[in-house]
Protein backbone atom coordinates (compact mmCIF):
# COMPACT_ATOMS: atom_id res chain seq x y z
CA UNK A 1 0.00 0.00 0.00
CA UNK A 2 1.33 3.19 -0.64
CA UNK A 3 2.32 5.89 1.92
CA UNK A 4 -0.89 7.75 4.00
CA UNK A 5 0.51 11.62 4.28
CA UNK A 6 -0.74 11.99 8.08
CA UNK A 7 -1.15 15.94 9.13
CA UNK A 8 -0.02 15.89 12.70
CA UNK A 9 2.74 13.69 14.15
CA UNK A 10 1.07 12.86 16.78
CA UNK A 11 -1.25 10.68 14.29
CA UNK A 12 1.68 9.73 12.56
CA UNK A 13 2.89 7.49 15.38
CA UNK A 14 -0.43 6.43 17.01
CA UNK A 15 -0.75 2.82 17.58
CA UNK A 16 2.85 1.87 18.74
CA UNK A 17 2.86 -0.12 21.42
CA UNK A 18 4.42 -0.53 25.11
CA UNK A 19 7.64 -3.06 24.48
CA UNK A 20 7.89 -2.28 20.19
CA UNK A 21 11.73 -2.15 18.59
CA UNK A 22 11.70 1.35 17.07
CA UNK A 23 14.61 2.34 14.98
CA UNK A 24 15.14 5.81 15.04
CA UNK A 25 17.66 7.08 12.23
CA UNK A 26 20.22 10.02 12.84
CA UNK A 27 23.73 9.99 13.53
CA UNK A 28 23.87 12.66 16.71
CA UNK A 29 21.34 15.60 15.77
CA UNK A 30 21.78 15.11 11.73
CA UNK A 31 18.56 13.13 10.54
CA UNK A 32 17.25 12.83 13.75
CA UNK A 33 13.30 12.93 13.81
CA UNK A 34 12.63 15.21 16.54
CA UNK A 35 9.35 15.89 15.98
CA UNK A 36 8.22 11.94 15.20
CA UNK A 37 10.41 11.55 18.60
CA UNK A 38 8.42 13.93 20.64
CA UNK A 39 5.50 12.87 19.20
CA UNK A 40 5.69 8.92 20.85
CA UNK A 41 6.71 10.87 24.27
CA UNK A 42 3.43 12.49 24.19
CA UNK A 43 1.67 9.07 22.71
CA UNK A 44 3.26 7.39 26.02
CA UNK A 45 4.49 3.82 24.54
CA UNK A 46 6.97 2.30 27.13
CA UNK A 47 9.47 -0.77 27.44
CA UNK A 48 11.10 0.50 24.11
CA UNK A 49 13.80 -0.73 22.58
CA UNK A 50 15.39 1.77 20.31
CA UNK A 51 17.91 1.10 17.82
CA UNK A 52 19.80 3.95 16.80
CA UNK A 53 23.66 5.03 16.44
CA UNK A 54 23.79 7.40 19.49
CA UNK A 55 21.94 7.17 22.92
CA UNK A 56 21.10 10.51 22.89
CA UNK A 57 22.17 14.06 23.05
CA UNK A 58 21.61 16.87 25.44
CA UNK A 59 17.76 16.86 26.27
CA UNK A 60 15.88 16.83 23.53
CA UNK A 61 15.03 14.47 20.30
CA UNK A 62 15.68 10.44 21.58
CA UNK A 63 17.33 12.19 25.05
CA UNK A 64 14.35 13.21 25.62
CA UNK A 65 12.27 9.77 25.22
CA UNK A 66 14.94 8.32 27.37
CA UNK A 67 14.71 10.72 30.50
CA UNK A 68 11.28 10.11 29.81
CA UNK A 69 11.62 6.98 31.17
CA UNK A 70 10.16 4.98 28.29
CA UNK A 71 13.28 3.01 26.79
CA UNK A 72 14.21 -0.33 27.99
CA UNK A 73 17.04 -1.38 25.73
CA UNK A 74 19.15 1.03 23.79
CA UNK A 75 21.22 -0.55 20.53
CA UNK A 76 23.58 1.59 19.42
CA UNK A 77 26.86 1.75 17.71
CA UNK A 78 28.30 4.83 20.18
CA UNK A 79 26.53 5.65 23.42
CA UNK A 80 28.88 7.57 24.97
CA UNK A 81 29.45 11.60 24.08
CA UNK A 82 30.26 14.65 25.49
CA UNK A 83 27.01 15.44 26.13
CA UNK A 84 25.41 12.13 26.02
CA UNK A 85 24.41 12.34 30.10
CA UNK A 86 20.92 11.36 30.30
CA UNK A 87 21.94 7.80 28.38
CA UNK A 88 24.62 7.90 31.06
CA UNK A 89 23.31 8.42 34.19
CA UNK A 90 20.65 5.58 33.76
CA UNK A 91 23.31 3.17 31.94
CA UNK A 92 25.01 3.64 35.34
CA UNK A 93 21.85 3.44 37.22
CA UNK A 94 21.26 0.38 36.15
CA UNK A 95 17.83 1.66 34.51
CA UNK A 96 18.44 1.00 30.37
CA UNK A 97 20.26 -1.97 28.99
CA UNK A 98 22.68 -1.72 26.38
CA UNK A 99 24.04 -3.44 23.80
CA UNK A 100 27.03 -2.07 21.24
CA UNK A 101 27.29 -3.11 17.83
CA UNK A 102 29.69 -1.97 15.77
CA UNK A 103 28.55 1.04 13.37
CA UNK A 104 28.41 -0.96 10.36
CA UNK A 105 27.54 -3.96 11.74
CA UNK A 106 24.12 -2.07 12.86
CA UNK A 107 23.77 -0.45 9.41
CA UNK A 108 24.45 -3.85 7.67
CA UNK A 109 22.02 -5.98 10.28
CA UNK A 110 19.21 -3.79 9.13
CA UNK A 111 20.19 -3.98 5.82
CA UNK A 112 19.50 -7.75 6.18
CA UNK A 113 16.10 -7.43 8.10
CA UNK A 114 15.14 -5.31 5.28
CA UNK A 115 16.52 -7.37 2.10
CA UNK A 116 15.13 -10.95 3.45
CA UNK A 117 18.78 -12.17 4.53
CA UNK A 118 18.81 -14.77 7.30
CA UNK A 119 22.19 -13.97 8.84
CA UNK A 120 25.45 -13.18 7.13
CA UNK A 121 29.28 -13.43 8.03
CA UNK A 122 31.26 -10.29 8.69
CA UNK A 123 34.75 -10.11 9.69
CA UNK A 124 34.23 -7.08 11.77
CA UNK A 125 34.83 -7.57 15.39
CA UNK A 126 36.49 -10.59 14.64
CA UNK A 127 38.86 -11.43 17.51
CA UNK A 128 37.36 -8.85 19.56
CA UNK A 129 34.80 -8.87 22.42
CA UNK A 130 32.21 -8.18 20.52
CA UNK A 131 32.73 -11.09 18.69
CA UNK A 132 32.35 -13.77 21.75
CA UNK A 133 30.09 -16.06 21.52
CA UNK A 134 29.33 -15.76 18.09
CA UNK A 135 29.05 -18.73 15.55
CA UNK A 136 32.48 -18.42 13.55
CA UNK A 137 33.26 -19.09 9.98
CA UNK A 138 37.02 -18.81 7.83
CA UNK A 139 35.78 -18.48 4.40
CA UNK A 140 38.96 -18.41 1.76
CA UNK A 141 41.88 -17.83 4.40
CA UNK A 142 39.48 -14.94 6.08
CA UNK A 143 37.83 -15.36 9.55
CA UNK A 144 34.27 -13.83 9.98
CA UNK A 145 31.92 -14.16 12.64
CA UNK A 146 27.69 -15.18 12.50
CA UNK A 147 25.77 -11.74 12.58
CA UNK A 148 21.81 -11.40 12.55
CA UNK A 149 19.32 -8.81 10.92
CA UNK A 150 18.16 -6.38 13.12
CA UNK A 151 14.09 -5.62 13.11
CA UNK A 152 11.89 -3.41 13.83
CA UNK A 153 8.13 -3.16 14.62
CA UNK A 154 8.91 0.91 13.59
CA UNK A 155 11.36 3.15 12.39
CA UNK A 156 11.27 7.32 12.79
CA UNK A 157 12.86 8.59 10.58
CA UNK A 158 13.29 11.94 8.96
CA UNK A 159 14.22 12.96 5.44
CA UNK A 160 13.92 16.28 3.09
CA UNK A 161 11.09 15.95 0.86
CA UNK A 162 8.49 13.48 -0.31
CA UNK A 163 5.68 13.04 -2.90
CA UNK A 164 2.43 12.17 -1.95
CA UNK A 165 3.24 8.39 -2.47
CA UNK A 166 5.71 8.29 -0.16
CA UNK A 167 9.14 8.39 -2.48
CA UNK A 168 11.76 10.52 -0.25
CA UNK A 169 15.12 12.59 -0.79
CA UNK A 170 17.42 13.18 1.75
CA UNK A 171 19.74 16.23 2.21
CA UNK A 172 23.73 15.64 2.92
CA UNK A 173 24.97 13.44 5.60
CA UNK A 174 21.26 13.59 7.36
CA UNK A 175 20.92 10.64 4.88
CA UNK A 176 22.76 8.68 6.86
CA UNK A 177 20.80 5.28 8.46
CA UNK A 178 17.54 6.63 6.94
CA UNK A 179 17.12 4.51 3.86
CA UNK A 180 18.43 1.66 5.76
CA UNK A 181 15.90 1.67 8.78
CA UNK A 182 12.80 2.59 6.37
CA UNK A 183 13.41 -0.91 4.64
CA UNK A 184 13.83 -2.61 8.28
CA UNK A 185 10.81 -1.65 9.68
CA UNK A 186 7.02 -3.45 9.90
CA UNK A 187 5.41 0.38 9.91
CA UNK A 188 8.00 3.34 8.32
CA UNK A 189 6.93 6.87 9.50
CA UNK A 190 8.99 9.38 7.87
CA UNK A 191 8.77 12.63 8.46
CA UNK A 192 9.85 15.14 5.84
CA UNK A 193 10.45 19.40 5.70
CA UNK A 194 8.75 19.14 1.93
CA UNK A 195 5.43 17.22 0.65
CA UNK A 196 5.61 17.97 -3.52
CA UNK A 197 3.56 17.33 -5.93
CA UNK A 198 3.08 14.08 -7.26
CA UNK A 199 5.52 13.67 -10.78
CA UNK A 200 7.96 16.43 -9.16
CA UNK A 201 10.62 13.93 -7.73
CA UNK A 202 13.10 13.09 -10.35
CA UNK A 203 12.21 9.55 -10.52
CA UNK A 204 16.17 8.61 -10.78
CA UNK A 205 16.93 10.90 -7.99
CA UNK A 206 14.56 9.07 -5.38
CA UNK A 207 16.68 7.56 -2.70
CA UNK A 208 13.93 5.74 -0.39
CA UNK A 209 11.21 4.21 -3.19
CA UNK A 210 7.20 4.71 -1.72
CA UNK A 211 7.48 0.67 -1.32
CA UNK A 212 9.05 1.05 2.23
CA UNK A 213 7.35 4.33 3.59
CA UNK A 214 4.00 3.67 5.47
CA UNK A 215 2.85 7.38 6.82
CA UNK A 216 4.81 10.26 5.99
CA UNK A 217 4.07 14.08 8.46
CA UNK A 218 5.71 17.67 6.73
CA UNK A 219 7.00 19.25 9.78
CA UNK A 220 8.25 22.79 10.14
CA UNK A 221 11.59 23.63 9.77
CA UNK A 222 13.53 23.19 12.74
CA UNK A 223 15.87 25.42 14.08
CA UNK A 224 18.29 23.11 14.73
CA UNK A 225 21.29 23.51 17.35
CA UNK A 226 24.85 22.35 16.41
CA UNK A 227 25.77 19.40 18.44
CA UNK A 228 28.01 20.25 21.55
CA UNK A 229 26.19 23.60 22.12
CA UNK A 230 23.34 22.89 24.72
CA UNK B 1 59.21 -11.98 20.44
CA UNK B 2 60.30 -8.76 20.75
CA UNK B 3 58.40 -5.33 19.44
CA UNK B 4 61.02 -4.39 17.92
CA UNK B 5 62.54 -6.39 14.83
CA UNK B 6 66.23 -6.12 13.80
CA UNK B 7 66.20 -2.31 15.55
CA UNK B 8 68.72 -0.28 13.62
CA UNK B 9 68.15 -1.53 9.77
CA UNK B 10 67.44 1.07 7.09
CA UNK B 11 66.06 3.66 10.08
CA UNK B 12 66.06 7.34 9.07
CA UNK B 13 67.13 8.97 12.50
CA UNK B 14 66.36 12.60 13.01
CA UNK B 15 68.83 13.53 16.79
CA UNK B 16 68.95 16.96 16.02
CA UNK B 17 65.41 17.73 17.55
CA UNK B 18 62.99 16.25 19.89
CA UNK B 19 60.14 14.23 19.62
CA UNK B 20 57.27 15.62 16.65
CA UNK B 21 54.58 17.84 17.99
CA UNK B 22 51.14 16.39 17.27
CA UNK B 23 50.89 18.81 13.97
CA UNK B 24 54.15 17.81 12.93
CA UNK B 25 53.22 14.46 13.00
CA UNK B 26 50.01 15.00 11.40
CA UNK B 27 52.02 16.71 8.42
CA UNK B 28 54.43 13.33 8.36
CA UNK B 29 51.63 11.07 7.86
CA UNK B 30 49.78 13.52 5.31
CA UNK B 31 53.35 13.20 3.09
CA UNK B 32 52.81 9.49 3.36
CA UNK B 33 49.41 9.36 1.95
CA UNK B 34 49.51 8.45 -1.65
CA UNK B 35 48.00 11.04 -4.19
CA UNK B 36 44.24 10.33 -5.48
CA UNK B 37 43.98 8.10 -1.99
CA UNK B 38 40.62 7.38 -0.51
CA UNK B 39 41.18 8.04 2.93
CA UNK B 40 39.25 7.93 6.41
CA UNK B 41 40.66 10.53 9.42
CA UNK B 42 39.39 8.72 12.34
CA UNK B 43 37.93 11.37 15.23
CA UNK B 44 40.74 13.03 17.22
CA UNK B 45 44.15 13.99 16.28
CA UNK B 46 43.93 11.94 12.67
CA UNK B 47 41.56 14.78 12.18
CA UNK B 48 44.30 17.34 11.81
CA UNK B 49 46.23 15.14 9.37
CA UNK B 50 43.16 17.07 6.69
CA UNK B 51 45.30 20.41 7.17
CA UNK B 52 48.50 19.03 5.86
CA UNK B 53 47.10 17.47 2.90
CA UNK B 54 48.15 19.45 -0.12
CA UNK B 55 45.07 20.61 -2.16
CA UNK B 56 46.74 19.40 -5.28
CA UNK B 57 46.61 16.22 -4.21
CA UNK B 58 43.64 14.64 -5.00
CA UNK B 59 42.70 12.69 -1.93
CA UNK B 60 39.37 11.86 -0.99
CA UNK B 61 38.28 11.76 2.16
CA UNK B 62 35.45 9.60 3.53
CA UNK B 63 33.13 10.15 6.34
CA UNK B 64 31.72 7.07 7.77
CA UNK B 65 28.25 9.35 8.20
CA UNK B 66 27.81 8.90 4.14
CA UNK B 67 30.00 11.41 2.33
CA UNK B 68 32.81 11.72 -0.11
CA UNK B 69 35.16 13.93 -0.78
CA UNK B 70 34.48 15.78 2.51
CA UNK B 71 35.90 19.53 2.97
CA UNK B 72 37.13 21.40 5.84
CA UNK B 73 35.78 22.69 8.93
CA UNK B 74 32.63 24.80 8.06
CA UNK B 75 32.72 28.42 9.54
CA UNK B 76 29.94 31.06 10.11
CA UNK B 77 27.10 31.35 7.17
CA UNK B 78 28.43 27.70 5.90
CA UNK B 79 27.24 25.78 9.16
CA UNK B 80 24.48 23.49 7.97
CA UNK B 81 23.19 20.66 10.81
CA UNK B 82 22.81 18.29 8.25
CA UNK B 83 26.18 18.52 6.95
CA UNK B 84 28.60 16.97 9.85
CA UNK B 85 31.98 14.63 10.20
CA UNK B 86 31.84 11.49 11.81
CA UNK B 87 32.70 13.58 14.68
CA UNK B 88 29.38 15.42 14.37
CA UNK B 89 31.23 18.65 13.53
CA UNK B 90 29.96 21.04 10.93
CA UNK B 91 31.99 20.51 7.44
CA UNK B 92 31.42 21.31 4.01
CA UNK B 93 31.16 19.55 0.92
CA UNK B 94 33.72 19.45 -2.13
CA UNK B 95 33.30 20.12 -5.67
CA UNK B 96 32.83 16.32 -6.77
CA UNK B 97 31.23 14.97 -3.74
CA UNK B 98 29.18 12.25 -3.02
CA UNK B 99 26.31 11.15 -0.48
CA UNK B 100 25.23 7.32 0.54
CA UNK B 101 23.40 5.69 3.03
CA UNK B 102 24.97 3.73 6.39
CA UNK B 103 24.86 0.67 5.00
CA UNK B 104 26.71 1.81 1.65
CA UNK B 105 29.26 3.67 3.85
CA UNK B 106 30.21 1.13 5.49
CA UNK B 107 30.07 -1.41 2.36
CA UNK B 108 32.84 0.70 0.90
CA UNK B 109 34.97 0.30 4.02
CA UNK B 110 34.31 -3.17 4.55
CA UNK B 111 34.47 -4.30 1.16
CA UNK B 112 38.03 -3.01 0.61
CA UNK B 113 37.94 -0.18 -1.77
CA UNK B 114 39.12 2.42 0.91
CA UNK B 115 42.73 2.99 0.66
CA UNK B 116 43.68 4.54 4.06
CA UNK B 117 42.68 4.67 7.39
CA UNK B 118 44.00 6.47 10.01
CA UNK B 119 42.90 5.62 13.67
CA UNK B 120 43.81 7.11 17.06
CA UNK B 121 45.24 3.95 19.33
CA UNK B 122 45.54 3.20 23.04
CA UNK B 123 47.84 0.17 22.70
CA UNK B 124 48.85 -1.22 19.18
CA UNK B 125 50.49 -5.02 19.60
CA UNK B 126 54.09 -5.85 17.98
CA UNK B 127 51.93 -7.68 15.59
CA UNK B 128 49.53 -5.06 14.81
CA UNK B 129 46.56 -5.59 16.92
CA UNK B 130 44.77 -2.44 17.89
CA UNK B 131 43.02 -1.23 20.83
CA UNK B 132 41.10 1.99 20.93
CA UNK B 133 37.66 1.30 21.59
CA UNK B 134 37.36 0.56 25.52
CA UNK B 135 39.34 1.01 28.48
CA UNK B 136 37.87 -2.11 29.43
CA UNK B 137 37.46 -0.46 33.43
CA UNK B 138 34.06 -1.65 34.57
CA UNK B 139 32.56 1.87 35.26
CA UNK B 140 33.17 2.93 31.45
CA UNK B 141 30.76 2.90 28.97
CA UNK B 142 31.69 1.28 25.88
CA UNK B 143 31.81 2.73 22.86
CA UNK B 144 32.60 1.55 19.62
CA UNK B 145 31.57 3.98 16.86
CA UNK B 146 32.56 2.68 13.55
CA UNK B 147 36.34 1.56 14.94
CA UNK B 148 36.17 -2.02 14.24
CA UNK B 149 34.58 -1.96 10.83
CA UNK B 150 37.42 0.82 9.88
CA UNK B 151 39.83 -1.60 11.60
CA UNK B 152 39.28 -4.81 9.16
CA UNK B 153 38.14 -2.64 6.25
CA UNK B 154 40.75 -0.20 4.87
CA UNK B 155 43.66 -1.60 2.75
CA UNK B 156 46.25 0.60 4.98
CA UNK B 157 45.19 1.33 8.34
CA UNK B 158 47.76 3.74 10.21
CA UNK B 159 47.72 4.17 13.76
CA UNK B 160 48.49 7.66 14.76
CA UNK B 161 49.07 8.25 18.52
CA UNK B 162 51.99 9.14 21.28
CA UNK B 163 54.73 6.51 21.76
CA UNK B 164 54.35 6.54 25.89
CA UNK B 165 51.36 7.60 27.71
CA UNK B 166 51.55 10.21 30.22
CA UNK B 167 53.04 8.57 32.73
CA UNK B 168 55.75 7.02 30.39
CA UNK B 169 54.46 3.26 29.91
CA UNK B 170 54.91 2.33 25.93
CA UNK B 171 51.64 2.20 24.18
CA UNK B 172 53.56 -0.29 21.85
CA UNK B 173 53.50 -3.61 23.51
CA UNK B 174 53.91 -6.98 22.82
CA UNK B 175 50.64 -8.21 23.76
CA UNK B 176 47.67 -5.40 24.27
CA UNK B 177 46.16 -5.39 27.71
CA UNK B 178 43.21 -3.13 26.54
CA UNK B 179 39.92 -4.81 24.84
CA UNK B 180 40.83 -5.22 21.14
CA UNK B 181 39.16 -3.66 17.89
CA UNK B 182 40.72 -6.02 15.65
CA UNK B 183 43.50 -8.22 15.21
CA UNK B 184 46.59 -7.99 12.80
CA UNK B 185 44.80 -4.86 11.04
CA UNK B 186 47.45 -2.16 11.74
CA UNK B 187 50.37 -2.08 9.12
CA UNK B 188 52.18 1.40 10.49
CA UNK B 189 52.09 3.11 13.28
CA UNK B 190 52.99 6.90 13.39
CA UNK B 191 54.26 8.44 16.88
CA UNK B 192 55.85 11.08 18.05
CA UNK B 193 59.06 9.36 18.67
CA UNK B 194 58.82 7.08 15.53
CA UNK B 195 57.24 5.44 12.58
CA UNK B 196 57.08 1.72 12.41
CA UNK B 197 56.13 -0.64 9.84
CA UNK B 198 54.32 -3.64 10.91
CA UNK B 199 56.01 -7.04 9.68
CA UNK B 200 56.31 -10.61 10.53
CA UNK B 201 58.69 -10.24 13.35
CA UNK B 202 57.77 -7.76 15.06
CA UNK B 203 57.45 -3.79 14.26
CA UNK B 204 60.40 -2.34 11.96
CA UNK B 205 61.58 1.47 12.68
CA UNK B 206 61.31 3.68 10.01
CA UNK B 207 62.30 6.95 10.97
CA UNK B 208 62.69 8.59 14.06
CA UNK B 209 62.86 11.99 16.07
CA UNK B 210 64.87 12.72 18.99
CA UNK B 211 66.39 9.25 19.70
CA UNK B 212 68.39 6.93 17.61
CA UNK B 213 66.20 3.65 16.56
CA UNK B 214 68.31 1.37 18.77
CA UNK B 215 67.68 3.18 21.69
CA UNK B 216 63.69 3.09 21.49
CA UNK B 217 64.18 -0.51 20.99
CA UNK B 218 66.14 -0.75 23.93
CA UNK B 219 63.17 1.28 25.81
CA UNK B 220 60.44 -0.32 24.62
CA UNK B 221 61.38 -3.98 24.53
CA UNK B 222 63.17 -3.10 28.12
CA UNK B 223 59.64 -1.57 29.22
CA UNK B 224 58.17 -4.85 28.04
CA UNK B 225 60.61 -7.62 29.90
CA UNK B 226 60.25 -5.16 32.80
CA UNK B 227 55.97 -5.74 32.75
CA UNK B 228 56.48 -9.26 31.82
CA UNK B 229 58.94 -9.99 35.17
CA UNK B 230 55.86 -8.15 37.23
CA UNK B 231 53.36 -10.48 35.95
Amino acid sequence: MTALLHDTCDQAVAGIQDGSTVLVGGFGFAGMPFDLIDALIRQGAKDLTIVSNNAGNGEVGLAALLKAGRVRKVVCSFPRQADSYVFDELYRAGRIALEVVPQGNLAERMRAAGAGIGAFFCPTAVGTPLAEGKEARTIDGRDYVLEYPIKGDYALVSAHRADPMGNLVYRKTARNFGPVMATAATTTIVQVNEVVALGELDPEAVVTPSIYVDRIVRVQARNYTVQGAR
Amino acid sequence: MTIVASAAAGAVEHLDRGPLTMDELAAVIARDIPRGSYVNLGIGQPTKIADHLPADAGVVLHTENGMLNMGPAATGDQVDPDLTNAGKVPVTELPGAAYFHHADSFAMMRGGHLDVCVLGAFQVSATGDLANWHTGRPDDIPAVGGAMDLAIGAKNVYVMMTLFTRTGEPKLVPSCSYPLTGVRCVGRVYTDHATFDTTPDGMRIRETWGSTAADLAARLDGAAAATQSRR
